[in-house]
């Protein structure tokens, strides 16, 4: 899926954004190509959150160009994104406990015929989406979405966002919350997301997780863009010096660096 | 930027423990299919059950004390009691599934039973069809009132209701007089609850239903079977089918049976077909159409509903109107049952049973789980109550207290299920 010449996926140019007096981000120029998993990294209040709702509509920046496959583009509006192929899975995942797994997945967008819900045609696209993420951990794909674990509600969230012919998907702290095994579970199904074309932009404070699937790695320091760097390239303790100084100083010692990593 | 050289060496989780043991599709068994009933039993998904187990126990218990209990014309008139019950039930859902309450349907039933026992009387004299639609889509249009404030001014639904409550008690005073009564001499409108269908015909039409039924969910079950779609096993459908056929003739047994004492009263009384036609209807709405879904969406998770996309108000607003709308009928078989309306019109009462009889039924007070099935089996085990302890002479008093508690049981069940499923 690597095609170098051609124009990346999405290019933000010279991206700020203020509020009031407060600017959350200053001239922010990066690059995010397909196939690849971009992670987002910076302290609290680094202008992460900013920066992914510029992206995704619901903060207008302004200031910069955003560029979409080379084209520029206006998103003004989380619809502008969502037409575009830009899907969010936010933190807090916006399931519908009490209704299945399908009935998530197509919530908002129902499959009708003569009035009435088309639930066998849902059910068989929900069940190839799952099964293209190799999601086969669920027992049914009927049951409740309380049953589920964590790990499986960011699969069903995640396997939402990608039913819809996205090509961008962001994933705010997809792990936070969740345990060993599941916390796996989601890293698989971000690599998965990137072998097959899509770009993914994962934020995330782990650098554990971090550093297990991104191909390559941004780090934001007071609504700057510190670095964006190939993954390879970087180490945590590197990492952690961009996120809380916003630049390397190699000078200093190891152990006045131990904070923040966890 | 390096493409895919990075991967391997940061991915340091090994693939054999992520997947955690894929087992293949499950195989819909009849032992899997029960087990999975269970599990959902005793986590409180399934409503239906322990109402049903409560009706039998109650049976049970009347029919010990007062062997008249079970006997064909007091089932008959139980269900003819409860009917108003159910139909106010069945509209209480609709808020109930939004995580909200209607408390005005007791006394917009009220103005939709004087509407249109008003435009029906002698001096006005309307055509009993249109006095009916009038009253149904001004109950509708109460509804949508008070919909459109809660949402579009985003006030609780606690108290636009009770407000609703109070005014509509007041209007209905205003319009009767007080300690008026109104007496309904309109043949059809005094036989929605007081005709029965003649027997033949029950059986012809209750064979039809039954049939439609049947063969709706046996199509589906056997096409979702057949293609691989997650589907009970046919033993589970024939029993679902045998069920729904075994309770269709038992109701027309007992309406059938003769029940009178001097000349012989028999039949299906058409309100029963009223509250099933209604309970057929909102089955519809809530379980195979898009409105429907977004229902229960709002209720379960309101901001997951509205990233979706979808128009909270209105689905808001729209369900209001239809609690008004089925408060509305249940208005006019509450005058077609009395054949009067009058002020004595209990309200406030009436809108605590069917609250009572949803939430006994097995609908959630807190939003996203319930169905029109459970107001109407509430409804029955509220009118049991009630008509049992009439028959063993027990004070107005008494039932209001153990009416009370079968609503807490049926509450503290609710809560305790929700509770245990969020951990």
């Amino acid at each position: 899926m690597q095609n170098s010449p051609s124009p990346p996926l999405l290019r933000l140019e010279g991206i700020s954004k203020s509020f009031g007096p407060v600017h959350a981000l200053t001239d922010v120029n990066l690059t995010i190509r397909e196939g690849q998993v971009t992670a987002l990294c910076g302290d609290n209040g680094a202008g992460k959150s900013v920066l992914i709702k510029c992206i995704s509509g619901i903060f207008a920046h302004d200031a910069g160009t955003l560029y979409w496959n080379g084209k520029p583009v206006h998103i003004s509006s989380p619809k502008d994104a969502y037409d575009l192929g830009i899907q969010t899975v936010y933190q807090d995942l916006a399931l519908a406990d009490n209704l299945d797994i399908v009935q998530n997945m197509f919530l908002g967008r129902e499959v009708t015929r003569h009035l009435t819900l088309d639930e066998d045609s849902m059910e068989r696209q929900a069940a190839a989406t799952l099964a293209s993420l190799s999601v086969t951990t669920v027992r049914s794909i009927r049951q409740p979405v309380a049953s589920l674990s964590g790990g499986q509600r960011q699969a069903v969230a995640v396997a939402k966002a990608v039913m819809w012919n996205s090509k961008l998907v962001i994933m705010d702290e997809p792990t936070a919350a969740l345990g060993v095994a599941q916390t796996a579970m989601v890293l698989k199904l971000v690599t998965q997301l990137a072998s097959q074309g899509l770009a993914v932009i994962l934020i995330s404070h782990n650098l554990n997780d971090v550093f297990s699937v991104a191909d390559s790695i941004a780090v934001l320091y007071l609504g700057t863009l510190a670095a964006h760097e190939p993954a390879s390239s970087l180490t945590r303790q590197k990492v952690v010096e961009l996120m809380t100084a916003g630049r390397l100083h190699f000078g200093i010692p190891q152990e006045e660096r131990h904070h923040g990593s966890a | 930027m390096a493409v895919h050289s990075t991967s391997d060496e940061h991915r340091e989780l090994p693939a054999a423990r992520i997947s955690e043991a894929a087992p293949p599709p499950p195989q819909a068994t009849f032992s899997s299919y029960a087990h999975d009933m269970w599990r959902k039993i005793i986590t409180g998904e399934s409503g239906v059950l322990p109402v049903v187990v409560g009706l039998v126990v109650i049976g049970i218990l009347f029919q010990s004390a007062n062997s008249n209990f079970l006997s064909p014309g007091n089932l008959v008139n139980l269900l003819v009691q409860g009917s108003v019950f159910m139909l106010l039930a069945m509209g209480e859902v609709f808020a109930l599934l939004l995580g909200e309450i209607d408390l005005s349907i007791g006394f917009v039933a009220g103005i939709s039973g004087i509407i249109a026992a008003e435009l029906v009387k002698g001096t006005i004299g309307w055509p009993v069809w249109l006095a009916l639609l009038v009253a149904l889509l001004v109950a509708t249009a109460i509804g949508a009132l008070q919909g459109t404030i809660i949402t579009r001014l985003g006030l609780p639904s606690f108290v636009v209701t009770l407000a609703g409550l109070l005014a509509w008690q007041g209007v209905m005073l205003m319009i009767l007089g007080n300690g008026g009564t109104l007496p309904i001499n309109d043949a059809f409108f005094n036989g929605i609850a007081n005709a029965s269908i003649p027997p033949l015909w029950g059986w012809l039409v209750m064979g039809i239903a039954v049939a439609v039924y049947g063969l709706l969910i046996w199509s589906r079950e056997h096409r979702r079977r057949t293609s691989g779609l997650v589907a009970p096993p046919s033993s589970v459908t024939w029993i679902k089918i045998g069920g729904i056929a075994a309770a269709g003739i038992a109701l027309l047994l007992i309406a059938n049976a003769n029940r009178g004492i001097l000349f012989p009263i028999e039949g299906l009384p058409w309100v029963v077909l009223l509250v099933l036609a209604v309970l057929a209807l909102w089955s519809f709405l809530l379980g195979r159409t898009a409105y429907g879904r977004y229902v229960y969406a709002v209720g379960g998770n309101a901001e997951a509903a509205r990233r979706a996309g979808i128009g909270l108000a209105n689905i808001r607003t729209i369900a209001f109107a239809c609690s008004g709308f089925t408060a509305g009928i249940a208005g006019i078989v509450y005058a077609s049952r009395l054949q009067s309306v009058s002020t004595n019109l209990d309200g406030g009462q009436l809108v605590l049973y069917a609250v009572a009889a949803a939430v006994i039924g097995g609908t959630s007070l807190f939003g996203g789980h319930g169905k029109a099935l459970h107001a109407v089996l509430g409804g029955i085990v509220i009118a049991a109550i009630y008509n049992g302890m009439g028959l063993l002479g027990l004070s107005a008093a008494l039932q209001y207290v153990v009416t009370a508690l079968v609503l807490l049981a049926a509450v503290t069940v609710d809560s305790v299920a929700r509770r245990g499923k969020s951990h």
